[in-house]
């Protein structure tokens, strides 16, 4: 199915700062070098916290992986539950419409949104309070019909109840989730047929239910500092055991040098197809043991006048003023940069390899020596970065 | 029926204490170092004896597939991965696992790391059970404090770690090779096999792929003994299995059985009856959307297994979903609803089932109304057969195997519709 970004996009996505330790926490599930594998839970942080997911957000969390921004674009078209399109400000509202739901009574419930939110689906409503879809099952078959509301189930609805719930949550009302038929869980209706001895001290809820109303965070958007944040696989000494167990942890993968770097290579040794593989190996031999050297740096800039780093492709608003944090304000600061040097500012912006993949040390030259390059030139040009 | 203290999932409802002082109660995390201790060709062995066949929905023996791991690393770590992407329509028995009964599956995923040497486990859980994500990751966390995971997980001498990732609603990432693709970060479209995932899995490593109740199985059937469990169930079909029920009975539930228990009695002893009567049956899904529909009258005697719903009826047990529809049903409908499924789930990545369940979902739209001729449904079925078999994964034989399964039983209930629509009367069976 063709799914696109949104025509209107804002400006710019940050995390919030827990919610960027949250994301940070994630990539340490994953061996070094995979961290790509965290981009569906981070992908779902950003579109928790603003609602949906936007072009800046998809850019912001390539940079943060590493990974180039198509791979993060096809994630989030290919994955349903990412929402490419702004969704209702207090909750996108999703029908469970597959067979079992269906028997049982979805299509009311699709009649109760089409009447209460919006004709179709992903419309916002008048008051831009919902959105609603049918989506394909969720996984609560016995507790059917159902809808999914931010992050919880509503279970076991019917059209009068599903239209209180609407109204009670465009109220602002608290709402708590789980069978809306006075079910506690998956148990038959009727009494429990078996498991029966703990029926008498059971908690009030069940456990979605109850996670629901402690933390009460249903429709939220979440900031990130609602739970406290946990990493419990990283022991006292800072090692993940099973990682360090299993020896050695697989390799991670070639880094592919950037399209147009290949290209141009290609052309230079059109016929030397062995000779082009050799160096690939010493390469990926040095990454393996990066030295780390600390650039020169700066507490100001010179004369207080800093360079326009932002006209270094690559380096927007955000990463400059971290640029400036580190001490570095003049295309000459970056020009001179060596190797162990580039490594050192690397895993301090956390953007891994974005200064080799942007060539940030051959623009600084250029700028540096008062030359142009093409993407200072388009950026003069469209004014992007002018207040 | 099945014994209370026969059950493995004592806490299927979440009725008892959720959290790790209750799992022990339960008998849970019981001897776990001492099961350990006795080695992986133990486990390993005790797995075949109990007659396990994976709960996914393909019934491969579980003891079997871990046997294809490598006894010896070549240098490569090897690694547990747990589906966790219940998305099979009809399918919600390991949502009650996770949310309610979680230090099953913890305690089954160290031992079944253990058995394969493996020293990390991922369990990949679908996307839209975010509750059930908390639970279950409130749980991890509280085995870790407890010693239970991380180094020396709970004195066995073995060093594991179970970190939960999850999706975003892509039904395909239940194929363990989409799932794989996509717990590397990329599209979940599924991988040629050969090579299979215990020669070459997740980051290019051996790795396994088991369902949630496969694995949450384990400790119990370790602790009480192989031959307890395969006593539950015909020869082959061995154990308990959780059932999930739901459609037109007057109580739908998920609850846990023994293997081969008659359709009869699960659904009377649980579920209250059929809505309206055992007359009033109409048809069955007897394991979840992928397999084909069964007619009500040759399902009231049916057999809960394997082999006899395969081998008497032309269907499956597959997740043992039971989707039961009443004669009130739109039969032609609720098939459609599934084409349709298939048609959004599809990775698109064989154009076999890309273009094949639009083609599916399109026909099936006008035999709903009926407004197709008689030899369309030949089409239709030539086309099923096309799909089937014919591309990478088995999505698309799911896709034509519900379409089958429709025209085999209630081929003339398609037809009456159509003379209806082209002659303006009702036929006999539309009238009744």
């Amino acid at each position: 199915m063709l799914r696109r970004l949104h025509s209107e996009q804002p400006d710019s996505f940050a995390f919030t700062p827990a919610n960027q330790a949250w994301a940070e926490a994630q990539m340490t599930k994953y061996p070094e070098g995979r961290q790509a594998s965290a981009v569906i839970p981070i992908l779902w942080r950003a579109q928790e916290q603003e609602g949906w997911i936007s072009k800046p957000a998809l850019e912001y969390v390539a940079d943060m992986l590493g990974m180039a921004y198509i791979r993060v674009l096809e994630v989030a078209s290919f994955y349903f539950m990412f929402q490419l399109q702004p969704t209702g400000s207090v909750a996108h509202v999703q029908i469970c419409g597959t067979t079992s739901c269906m028997i049982c009574g979805a299509e009311d419930l699709i009649a109760v949104c089409k009447d209460k939110i919006a004709p179709k689906p992903h419309m916002l409503s008048a008051d831009g309070k919902f959105s609603w879809e049918e989506v394909e099952c969720l996984g609560s078959c016995t507790n059917a019909p159902m809808a999914q509301i931010g992050k919880d189930y509503f279970e076991d609805l019917t059209t009068a109840s599903f239209s209180k719930l609407l109204e009670d949550l465009g109220a602002g009302k608290p709402v708590v989730p789980g069978p809306m038929n006075g079910r506690y869980a998956a148990e038959p209706k009727g009494g429990l047929t078996s498991l029966t001895e703990y029926e008498a001290g059971k908690p009030q809820y069940n456990a979605s239910a109850e996670l629901a109303t402690r933390i009460g965070d249903s429709v939220k958007r979440i900031q990130g500092d609602e739970v406290p944040l946990l990493t419990p696989w990283i022991g006292k000494n800072g090692v993940v055991a099973g990682r360090a167990a299993a020896d050695p942890t697989p390799a991670a993968p070639a880094r592919p040098k950037p399209a147009a770097k290949q290209a141009e290579e290609a052309k230079k040794a059109p016929a030397k197809k062995s000779a082009a593989a050799e160096p690939a190996q010493p390469e990926a031999a040095a990454a393996a043991v990066t030295v780390e050297e600390q650039p020169e740096v700066l507490t100001a800039a010179r004369d207080g006048k800093p360079d326009n780093l932002k006209l270094l492709k690559g380096v927007g608003p955000k990463l400059e003023e971290t640029l400036n944090s580190l001490g570095f304000y003049h295309y000459d600061q970056i020009a001179a940069w060596t190797d162990a040097q580039v490594a050192w500012v690397d895993a301090r912006l956390k953007f891994k390899g974005r200064i080799e993949r942007d060539g940030w040390i051959a623009q600084a030259k250029q700028l540096a020596a008062g030359e142009e390059t093409d993407f200072a030139k388009a950026a003069k040009k469209d004014g992007r970065y002018e207040d | 029926m099945l014994k209370d203290q026969d059950r493995i999932f004592t806490n299927l409802y979440g009725m008892h204490e959720r959290t790790l002082a209750g799992a022990k109660k339960r008998g849970h995390w019981d001897g776990t170092a001492g099961i350990i201790e006795k080695g992986r060709d133990w486990i390993i062995q005790t797995m075949k004896d109990s007659g396990l066949r994976g709960r996914g929905g393909a019934g491969f023996p579980t003891g079997l597939k871990w046997s294809f791991m490598p006894k010896e690393s070549d240098g490569r770590p090897s690694y547990l991965v747990i589906n966790a992407d219940e998305s099979e329509p009809g399918t919600c028995k390991d949502r009650e696992i996770m949310r309610h009964d979680p230090h099953t599956l913890i305690e089954g995923a160290l031992i079944a790391s253990f058995a394969m040497k493996a020293h990390t486990c991922y369990i990949y859980l679908r996307g839209e059970y975010i509750r059930e994500r908390e639970a279950l990751q409130a749980a991890i966390d509280e085995a870790y404090d407890n010693g239970l995971l991380g180094k020396n997980a709970a004195g066995s001498g073995w060093d594991f770690d179970c970190f939960l990732h999850h999706g975003a609603g892509a039904y395909i990432c239940g194929e363990e090779t989409a799932l794989i693709e996509s717990l590397e970060g990329k599209k979940g479209m599924p991988r040629m096999k050969p090579p299979f995932p215990a020669g070459a899995g997740l980051y290019g490593c051996p790795t396994t792929v088991n369902n949630v109740e496969s694995i949450a199985v384990v400790p119990t059937i370790l602790r009480r003994g192989a031959q307890w469990f395969a006593g539950f169930g015909r020869p082959n079909n061995a154990g308990t299995k959780l059932f999930a029920i739901s459609g037109h009975v007057n109580n739908p539930c998920v609850v846990e059985e023994a293997m081969s228990i008659s359709f009869e009695e699960l659904i009377e002893k649980h579920c209250g009856g059929i809505r309206g009567g055992w007359d009033n049956l109409l048809a069955v899904i007897p394991g979840g959307s992928s397999v084909p529909c069964v007619r009500g009258e040759k399902m009231r005697d049916a057999i809960m297994d394997f082999d006899y719903l395969r081998g008497e009826l032309g269907s499956g047990l597959g997740t043992a979903a039971v989707i039961v529809m009443d004669k009130q049903t739109d039969i032609v409908k609720a098939i459609w609803r599934l084409s349709k499924f298939y048609k959004h789930e599809s990775c698109g990545q064989c154009t076999p089932c890309r273009e094949g369940t639009g083609w599916m979902m399109r026909v099936m739209d006008r035999l709903v109304k009926g407004e197709a001729d008689l030899e369309e449904i030949d089409m239709l079925w030539d086309v099923t057969k096309q799909v089937e078999g014919h591309t990478i994964c088995a999505l698309g034989d799911a896709a034509a195997w519900p379409i089958q399964g429709l025209i085999r039983n209630f081929r003339e209930e398609i037809e009456d519709r159509i003379k209806a629509r082209k002659t303006g009367r009702m036929g006999a069976m539309a009238a009744e």
